[in-house]
């Protein structure tokens, strides 16, 4: 099974540069996810892996062959689109053998591979109805059964679970996750939503204005970000962020409202310059303690419960933060709390450039 | 009361319906009748609305002196200038579509073409096909109708084609499919509707024409609708065999449209909203 490589990938279309000298490698049977606001160019350069749009310049190799300039047919790469594209004329069985039939295999061929996709996607009764007569998550399985009965190289998947319900979507990824581990083949999938990326990839790629911003494992991604727009990209709720001023040679900063919090005993104390810098806290870095010493004072403006925890929102100064707490530790609106912040967890970063400062 | 005053409607619209169905079937009905009538009853005063007997004289005659032919000539020129008109058609909506060839202008272009008066041009070919030497001749015919339908063609196949989710084409190029092979077994099932619809509109469009055929034809390829106006004389007009040169020519287009009903009102509806 080969790797593939995208090599100083460009794309304009007119004077609009979609992707701009991008390069990933991935190795054979990788996971990757290319993640980011719409417009970042992931969905580009998907197309351009797929052949579904040439590349103004650069390469995109398959193993040892370029296939930059060969045709969609020839690349040997299977994909699964959005909007499943099934042909509605046409019977499930006869959907799924559609690409087998392209390349001429044989009708014993057809039906084992069929059979085999069929019963690893559990479709196996609806194989003589019509897609119209499917619901939605059955249409995704059969696009997804087209796709893996071919033997191809690499699977493309183009935002597969965005036209699913919520409920659907949880567990056609884990299901995509487990085909993922029983056919060891590369997958690069792509999509807007930072929980599918976190929750699929074993590689993340985040895009913005198709340049790469940031590439790596999910926890990485998570934990280290390398910049703001990495760092509020990843996670729900958004990563808070806040203009904080640091002192006394790095042991101490203050809060956009004027509170005080110690850096004494952390990672950065002494080691980060004192100046402004941006704060950045996820909610989970907040948690509710009673004593009141180098905590953050929060009078709680908005309660979210969600059963298992509570949002509870608060301002400090005029920066909105989220924080989130145990289901009851907080009973109404205008609390106040007394929150500890897990500061070796949190990120700073240049207010300026906005790439985090590391300590 | 609310009861009774939708059953009232119902009736009022069934009643409508009625009449409108009247005013379009009775032209046809008596054709028929006059194909069956004697020369006595055509001409009888108050008119004879049922024919005494089923008299198939009229079209025995037709047939025997080899008049029935023209129908013969009609169905040859419109079957196949509709195949290559849809065939070339299909096509080139699908260059204009998929390939954006000749940007957005050039669509309105050609249906601008079939918006020329036919008697604009009926002369300029004639002389040009004395040039060509295909005057009278199937190919002819077959030549011009084709050129004749071709924006329709183009027009109704590019506006069904717009509707095929790009996709569908798409994932079948990944699957391995040729562009040719995308159009034959993507493009045509899910164009297949309108596909059938604007073909049979093509096929009545010259299987109707009069005009072409009355300039372009002498002898040899007469069609029926040329024929059956040859039959009105200054002195007098031969009505029994208008009546079932008529019905032949007809019956076809009733077949026709009666089964194909169910692509046709589909067709017209799924196209008719973009251009």
């Amino acid at each position: 099974m080969p790797n593939l490589k995208i090599d100083n990938v460009n794309k304009f279309y007119g004077d609009v540069h979609a992707v701009k000298d991008l390069s990933i490698d991935v190795p054979a049977g990788e996971f990757v996810v290319l993640v980011g606001p719409s417009g970042c160019g992931k969905s580009t350069l998907l197309r351009s892996i797929a052949g579904l749009e040439e590349i103004s310049d650069g390469d995109i190799v398959l193993g040892d062959r370029s296939i930059a300039n060969l045709a969609p047919r020839d690349r040997n790469i299977a994909m699964v689109f959005q909007s499943y594209a099934l042909y509605p004329y046409l019977s499930v069985y006869e959907n799924i053998a559609f690409g087998l039939r392209a390349r001429k295999a044989s009708d014993d061929e057809i039906k084992k591979q069929v059979d085999w996709a069929s019963e690893l996607l559990d479709i196996g009764d609806y194989l003589k109805r019509f897609p119209r007569e499917l619901s939605g998550g059955q249409r995704q399985r059969v696009a997804i059964g087209r796709a893996i009965v071919r033997n191809a190289d690499l699977f493309l998947f183009d935002e597969p679970l965005s036209n699913l319900d919520a409920k659907l979507r949880d567990g056609m990824r884990e299901e995509i996750k487990r085909l993922h581990t029983k056919l060891g083949k590369t997958f690069v999938y792509v999509t807007h939503d930072q929980i599918e990326a976190m929750t699929l990839a074993d590689r993340i790629v985040l895009l913005r204005d198709g340049v790469i911003e940031q590439i790596g494992a999910p926890l990485d991604l998570f934990e280290r970000p390398k910049n703001i727009f990495v760092a509020g990209f990843l996670g729900s709720p958004p990563m808070n962020f806040m203009d904080v001023d640091v002192t006394e040679h790095g042991t101490s900063m203050a809060l956009p409202d004027g509170q005080i919090l110690s850096l004494a005993g952390t990672k950065i104390s002494g080691k980060i310059k004192d100046g402004a810098y941006t704060w950045g806290v996820r909610s989970e870095h907040l948690s509710k303690i009673t004593e009141t010493k180098n905590t953050v004072r929060a009078v709680i403006d908005v309660l979210q419960p969600t059963g298992s925890r509570t949002y509870g929102t608060f301002f400090l100064g005029d920066c909105h933060v989220v924080s989130e707490l145990e289901a009851h530790d907080v009973s109404k609106e205008g609390e106040i709390l007394h929150l500890a912040v897990a500061i070796d967890r949190t990120s700073f970063f240049d207010p300026e450039t906005g790439s985090a400062i590391n300590s | 009361m609310k009861q009774w005053d939708q059953g009232a409607r119902l009736w009022a619209r069934v009643f409508c319906a009625m009449i409108v169905t009247l005013f379009f079937v009775f032209p046809i009905y008596w054709l028929g009748a006059i194909s069956f009538k004697t020369a006595e009853e055509i001409f009888a005063y108050p008119p004879v609305w049922i024919p005494a007997n089923f008299n198939f004289h009229n079209y025995f005659v037709l047939f025997r002196d080899g008049e029935a032919w023209s129908i013969w000539n009609s169905f040859v020129t419109a079957s196949i200038s509709t195949l290559f008109a849809m065939f070339f058609g299909t096509i080139a909506a699908y260059s204009l579509v998929r390939y954006k060839t000749g940007g957005n202008h050039l669509g309105i272009w050609i249906i601008s073409q079939r918006m020329i008066p036919p008697i604009c041009v009926v002369f300029p070919v004639f002389l040009l096909f004395v040039a060509w030497d295909i005057v009278d001749t199937y190919t002819g015919l077959i030549v011009l109708y084709t050129a004749f339908n071709l924006p329709y063609v183009i027009w109704m196949m590019r506006g069904y084609i717009q509707e095929i989710p790009l996709e569908l084409e798409q994932s079948a190029l990944v699957d391995g499919l040729t562009r040719w092979a995308v159009l034959w077994k993507v493009v045509m099932p899910m164009a297949k509707s309108g596909l059938f619809a604007t073909a049979v509109f093509t096929f009545i469009f010259a299987w109707n024409d009069f005009l072409f055929a009355l300039i372009l034809s002498r002898s040899d390829v007469v069609t029926f609708p040329v024929k059956v106006t040859g039959y009105f004389g200054a002195q007098s007009s031969l009505w029994s065999k208008v009546g079932a040169l008529s019905m032949l020519g007809v019956l076809p287009m009733i077949f026709v449209v009666g089964t194909m009903q169910r692509f046709i009102v589909r067709g017209i509806s799924m196209g008719a909203v973009k251009g």
